[in-house]
């Protein structure tokens, strides 16, 4: 069944979604949109070092975007410089640094665009494997941080004095960020990842009044995206990527329609 | 009563610096089971940051804190909700731990927000939002009670009915309350402890000897110690929600 290259870029879109869904609405929630784009540009660096080392690309991912991770945890706490310079500073140089270290490996043959867009092509079982096992292991870890990570998001001093330690929540979710990131980097590559998190997650909102109701159109919506997103992508041979995402933006304007008509419910 | 179980929380010359500058300093203060202690004092004296303490919600704080319990429930005075968040009041109760669909109704119910069940949360007036506050924290059932400004834009009946609510929770549940009020005349007749803060313990002890107190005199003027006089009477009965006379 996994022969078909077809079958296993819908296997792997459609195990990356689940994840995304969920994650995606914590993002949105927390308004980390920017940090998403910060870890995934780092991917690339992490993408050089799979090559030089000969290492698996998601787990050598994985480790670079945690590491990025941690370092700007660092930052923000010696430094003065705002949050969003921060983020700024790490995802231009770690993308700057990436490219660089390419030049240098001549020998290798890049696929940049694969890289930066995502290619369906390039999905192996191997990937699958990653995709489906490290999704599951996301997805458990994110059920059992749940509550003092929601909690938190909704208040910090409420989940801190209810005795819920938001502080140890919140560095899971960030390495779960980076794992997330790791898996789905071949599918839908570097520049689009934080676009799979956050266009079904902004969709979802839009339609639903309950952060249950929300993390469930948002898988749904991913869902969607993955399918539509790669059917037209073999229809009109186009990355994977950019396919899946303008799909997601279609979802999303679509939803649009349903804002209007409870505001005029409402009026 | 005052054996060493009983105690919830325990603050011993307990102070918090921000930025270089004292928030709060040298707070000593117990709070018991089935105790009420109420944090007075005027604007920037502190009470919010006591309370924070206590809570542990500071951490290097210069003293020291012993908190005996992990179930609390807290009231803050400010609460800065992001409305992206689609969230329920039915949500909203769950925030910090499971409790039984009856237990959430029975909260709601008894702070008068139970038709606001399944209200957004971003659509609540201030007042309703406070009641609702109310409701999470004393639905899980709490060994300890921290409010800190609980009915802030509460109509004037319900404030004087919440009030009454808390006080039997405290005598129900047999919890330990932390409450900041600015409200002299609740803090006179339903506290057992008083700490009146001005950036360090001002004065503390029961309301009357507090009343008696010069700082606290000077703190908040002679007015402020006759409304005490006024609640020294007992008092042989209450009057309920809809006005009615209850006798005790």
């Amino acid at each position: 069944m996994f022969d078909d290259f077809f079958v296993r870029a819908l296997f792997a879109g459609i195990g990356i979604a689940f994840v995304t869904g969920p994650l995606g609405c914590f993002v949105v929630w927390r308004r980390l949109s920017y940090f998403g784009d910060t870890l995934a540009h780092s991917a690339l660096l992490g993408v050089t070092m799979a090559y030089t080392l000969d290492l698996n690309i998601a787990i050598s991912v994985f480790l670079i975007s945690s590491v990025i991770a941690l370092i700007l945890i660092q930052l923000q706490k010696k430094t003065n410089l705002p949050g969003d310079a921060l983020l700024g500073l790490l995802a231009h140089s770690s993308l700057a640094v990436g490219l660089v270290v390419i030049g240098f490996l001549t020998f290798i043959r890049f696929d940049i665009m694969g890289l930066l867009f995502g290619d369906i092509l390039a999905v192996t079982t191997d990937d699958l494997l990653i995709i489906w096992t490290g999704g599951a292991l996301i997805l458990l870890v994110l059920k059992l941080i749940w509550k003092p990570l929601f909690a938190s998001t909704v208040n910090y001093e409420l989940a801190e004095a209810e005795g819920l330690n938001p502080d140890r929540a919140k560095a899971i979710f960030t390495i779960l960020m980076a794992a997330v990131i790791a898996i789905s980097i071949k599918m839908v590559g570097l520049l689009l990842i934080t676009g799979m998190l956050i266009i079904p997650a902004a969709m979802a909102r839009n339609i639903s009044d309950s952060p249950q109701k929300m993390v469930i159109f948002s898988i749904i919506g991913g869902l969607l995206s993955v399918v539509l997103g790669l059917y037209s992508s073999l229809e009109f041979n186009t990355s994977s990527g950019p396919s899946i995402i303008a799909a997601s933006l279609v979802l999303f304007i679509l939803s649009l329609f349903k804002i209007k008509q409870s505001i005029k419910l409402k009026n | 009563m005052s054996t060493e179980n009983n105690i919830l929380v325990k603050l011993q010359n307990a102070g918090f610096k921000q930025n270089n500058k004292w928030l709060v300093e040298g707070v000593s203060l117990t709070v018991e089971k089935g105790k009420i202690v109420t944090l007075i004092g005027p604007n920037g004296s502190g009470k919010s940051t006591t309370a924070k303490i206590a809570l542990g919600i500071y951490k290097n704080i210069e003293g020291n804190v012993e908190k005996y319990t992990n179930k609390v429930g807290y009231v803050p005075q400010k609460i800065s909700i992001d409305w992206t968040l689609p969230l329920r009041v039915c949500d909203f109760m769950l925030l910090t731990e499971s409790i039984s669909e009856k237990d959430i109704d029975e909260a709601l119910s008894l702070t008068g927000v139970i038709h606001l069940k399944n209200k957004n949360l971003g659509n609540l007036s201030g007042g309703e939002f406070q009641r609702v506050l109310i409701a999470r924290a004393i639905s899980k059932k709490p060994e300890l009670l921290v409010l800190d400004e609980p009915v802030q834009g509460v109509d004037y009946t319900g404030e004087i009915a919440l009030y009454e609510l808390i006080k039997n929770i405290s005598d129900t549940l047999s919890c330990g309350i932390l409450l900041i009020s600015h409200d002299l005349h609740t803090v006179m007749t339903a506290t057992d402890h008083v700490v009146c803060l001005n950036g360090h313990v001002c004065c503390s002890g029961s309301p009357m000897d507090v009343a008696k107190n010069n700082e606290y005199k000077a703190l908040f003027g002679e007015k402020a110690s006759q409304i005490l006089t006024v609640y020294e009477h007992k008092h042989d009965h209450v009057h309920s929600e809809e006005g009615e006379i209850k006798k005790n």
